[in-house]
Order: structure tokens, then sequence, then C-alpha cells
């Protein structure tokens, strides 16, 4: 078991491999549907304007993103009343929604790591290549023992998405993962995708 | 006789999002057994089961991802269904003010969370039944949008798999689907199947299977064997848990048999992911029993 503390250095991102059972600590930042779209537009392909406090949450996000991760997640979060967050679930969602942005977001904001489940496609592995970063797999539905990690909610960006949907800035510690797609072009989810295809051929030309 | 139940239904709520049931957990511990020591495939497992005794005894949400909430009722002559709407959805938003469920309803043309998990008529699913007799049952299902993302409908034939109108056609869609979900829909799963009717009873059928216990089969010995063969043949895909590969990739198949027109032949498939979350309560009186 690796212990890292965010942000990331390219050195130790370069010393990950696929299989690495690893336990995260520090700042990081979540984002999924919502924001990979608004972030893709907005500021990347800008093909619309930003608009409210836009422009000041992107110089804040920039900062908080740059050498950390973003964690695909929409959380159960508590004290929505009071504004005394905290995190009562907050297990991984399926990542591989984001792929058209992913690649593109992780390299403008310098993105080391990305946390999600079920895996991301082509275009992410060669982002984490390119970054370099890795893609960190959570245990989809554990979310009451992930929320354990979560030891404060320090802010919140874009709410408006809804709790789920919105960019929650959190403190980690020892958030478990599992590299399953690293900087080096290796994926466990290409691997199984090809063996289970195999055998799933093997079955369809058996006779009932 | 009618009374106010909104209270027996933030229970079942609760219970629904907090505690999963007895049979599901059952047979994840059996296939954590399976998997070997030290595999990626043993550590979902173990995470899995910690984080099911650590959501019951603490009364939160399994999985943050509440899902969409499917009712059942089944109430018996006199009782307003009017009234039995309005209270459910009274428990649903005060289930989620207590954080037993995410607000999760979101419309879809102005991308706005209703905060409060009602949205129209339609959300929560609330489907009414009459019975005879003066028992009241509710049955709720929590399904997360990961595992609904990944369920499949067929139209039969399908040249693509080389899939016939027959029961040899509907077993090739399924395989199919269980390679295409990979680990997208939180694997390990259980697949509700419906075979036949029109798109959209296929679709409902194929969830309502889901609300039968783990392990009991078909009546028809024919689509018994059919549910015991899916199963054991998705676990040689070796897809595991999460998708890290591994031993158990379906827990059990449940099928439904329907009648469908001459020229519509669909198999759908609906994939429940692993947090299984279905419970059931009976009104008796005054007595609400939870199970």
């Amino acid at each position: 078991m690796k212990n890292i503390q965010l942000p990331i250095s390219d050195e130790t991102i370069l010393g990950l491999k696929v299989g690495d059972p690893v336990l995260l600590s520090g700042v990081m930042v979540t984002g999924r549907d919502a924001a990979h779209k608004w972030m893709m537009e907005t500021f990347i392909k800008k093909t619309r304007p930003a608009t409210g406090e836009d422009q000041q949450t992107y110089e804040s996000l920039k900062s908080l993103l740059n050498g950390s991760v973003i964690y695909h997640c929409g959380p159960v979060v508590s004290g929505l009343d009071t504004k005394d967050y905290k995190f009562v679930a907050a297990g991984p969602t399926t990542s591989i929604r984001e792929e058209p942005y992913q690649a593109d977001v992780m390299q403008h904001f310098n993105i080391k790591g990305v946390i999600g489940k079920g895996g991301m496609g082509k275009k992410t592995l060669e982002g984490c290549k390119n970054t370099p970063g890795v893609y960190f797999h959570a245990i989809g539905g554990a979310a009451s023992f992930i929320a354990q990690s979560v030891v404060k909610v320090l802010g919140v960006y874009k709410y408006d998405f809804g709790v789920p949907e919105a960019m929650w800035v959190i403190e980690v510690k020892d958030f478990p993962v599992v590299v399953t797609m690293d900087a080096h072009g290796r994926s466990q989810h290409e691997v199984v995708e090809s063996s289970s295809k195999t055998a799933l051929d093997a079955l369809l030309n058996q006779p009932y | 006789m009618q009374r106010d139940i909104t209270a027996e239904v933030l229970e079942l709520i609760r219970l629904t999002s907090t505690s999963l049931p007895p049979d599901v957990e059952e047979k994840i511990r059996e296939a954590r057994e399976k998997e070997e020591s030290g595999t990626a495939a043993k550590g979902a497992f173990d995470t899995i089961l910690r984080n099911v005794e650590l959501s019951r005894s603490q009364s939160t949400p399994i999985c943050q991802d509440t899902g969409t909430p499917i009712f059942y009722v089944h109430y018996p002559e006199g009782w307003s269904t009017l009234k039995l709407r309005m209270q459910i959805r009274n428990a649903m938003a005060e289930a989620t003010k207590l954080n037993y469920m995410r607000p999760n309803a979101v419309d879809a043309v102005y991308d706005k969370n209703s905060g409060n998990n009602l949205g129209g008529e339609e959300f929560p699913s609330i489907h009414f039944e009459e019975v005879e007799g003066e028992t009241l049952t509710i049955e709720l299902m929590l399904k997360g949008g990961g595992c609904e993302n990944v369920g499949a409908q067929y139209s039969l034939p399908d040249s693509r798999l080389g899939a016939g109108r027959d029961l040899a056609g509907v077993r090739k869609a399924v395989l199919d689907a269980v390679h295409k979900a990979q680990g997208q829909g939180c694997a390990p799963g259980i697949l509700g199947v419906a075979i036949g009717g029109d798109r959209g009873t296929s679709y409902i059928k194929s969830k309502e299977v889901l609300y039968d216990k783990l392990g009991t089969r078909n009546s028809d010995p024919q689509l018994a064997l059919l549910e015991e063969r899916l199963t054991n043949e998705a676990n040689t895909l070796g897809i595991g848990p999460m998708g890290f590969g591994g031993k158990t990739t379906v827990i059990d198949t449940k099928i439904v048999g329907l009648h469908r027109l001459p020229a519509s032949f669909y198999v759908s498939v609906s994939y429940m992911c692993w947090a299984y979350r279905r419970r059931k309560m009976v009104l008796s009186g005054n007595k609400a029993q939870y199970s």
C-alpha cells in the first residue's frame, strides 16, 4: 500500500502502475457531468461565455486542481441549511460519461489523477500519458465507508448545479483507491474488456 | 381503515437506503469467499462488506446515488390512492432532509435539481394495485443511475449476435448485455430479464422481477434452467467485482416471460448493482412490519 500526499509530483505519478493500491491524503475537488461540460465549454473550447462568478471560480479551481485530483462523485451532504457541510455518503460515480472531456480537462488544469469507477477509454488513457496522470479506481457503492476518509469540506463551487453536480473542495485522509490506468499506457479495463470478449465469443458459439 | 402513514413510509425509505437486505449480503459474502487473497476482487468485496455494516450502524446511505425510488403499493379496497401518493411524497421530501436520500430529481429540460426528490408526477415512481383483504403492502426499490445506464433492450432477431426469436436468442442477448456492462454498473450485478411485451411493459417487468428474493427460481422449468445457466455463464466472463477481473460477475438472474405481438420480440435487461436496495413494509391494523 502506497501513501500519497496531494498535490502529486510527476515522479510519483510515473512510479505508479496498474494494480497498485494507494491511500490518498490532501485537498481534492469533486466534479462530474455538469462540471466537466462547463469547464470544457467555458474555459477550454470557449464556446459559451463565462457568466456570473465563473471567472473567479476558474482562477480558484486552477490553483486547487494544479497537481491534484478530480473526484467523480455526487455526494450526500448534511448541513446544507447552515453551510456547516459534512459528507455523509460519497462513493464514486461512473467515469466513462466524462470520456469526451477528461483528457482535455486534465491537461488544461494539470490534474494528476482522476478518481472514479468503471474506468475510462482510449482518449483518457492518452491523456494520462501526456499529462502525466493516472486513473484511480474507488469502490462503487461504498459510500458511507469512503465518506469517513473525508475529514473536512473546505468549500463548494457551482452550487447552482445542485448538490450532486456541484464542485466540492474536500480534504481527505487515507482515501482508498487502486490504480487501474497508469501513465505508461496500461489499463486494467482494456485487459478485462478484451479477455471477457474472448470468453463471450466462445459462449455465443455454443449451441443452446 | 385508512390513516396517515407518512412516518411508516419514512422508515421504509430509511431502511431501504441504509440497510442492505440479508439475502443480498449473504450472496456477497459467498462471492467474497470465492476470490483469492490479495486480489483486487477480494479487496473490493472486503470494502463492500465493511461499507454495508457501517451504513447499517450509522443509518447513512449505502450508496450516495440513492437512485430512482420505485414504489409498488398494494392497497385494500377503500383506501385513497390520492392520499397515499401525497403521504409517500411527503415522506420522500422528509427523507431527503434527513440525508437518507440525495436530492436526485433533475429537470431534464431546464437542468434544475428540485432539491427534495420530487419532480413532476413520475418522480418518485409509484405504482398502485388494489388487493383483497385488509393489509396494505408497500415495496420500495432504490435503483442507482450507474446500473440503470447499463440496462439494455434487444429486438430479436439480432444479426450481429446471431440471436433468433427463441430462448437461445434470449441467452445471447443477455450475455451480450453483461459483457457490455463490464464493471460500469457496479458489478457483481443481479439481472432482471423480461421476454416479450412492448418496449415499455418489457422494461417495467424486467424491474418488477427484481423485487423477488434471491435464489428463488421461475416456476417454468425452462426459464428456471435459463436463469441458472445465465448466472453461471456470465461468471465465466471473468469481469468480476467493479470490473477488476474475478470470479463473480453476476449474483443471480430473474426472468419473466410475457406475451408479445407477432411482429415484436423484445428482450429487456435491467441490471441491478450489488447495492441491491429493496425492502417491503406490511401494514396490518396499526402495526407496520418491515422485511
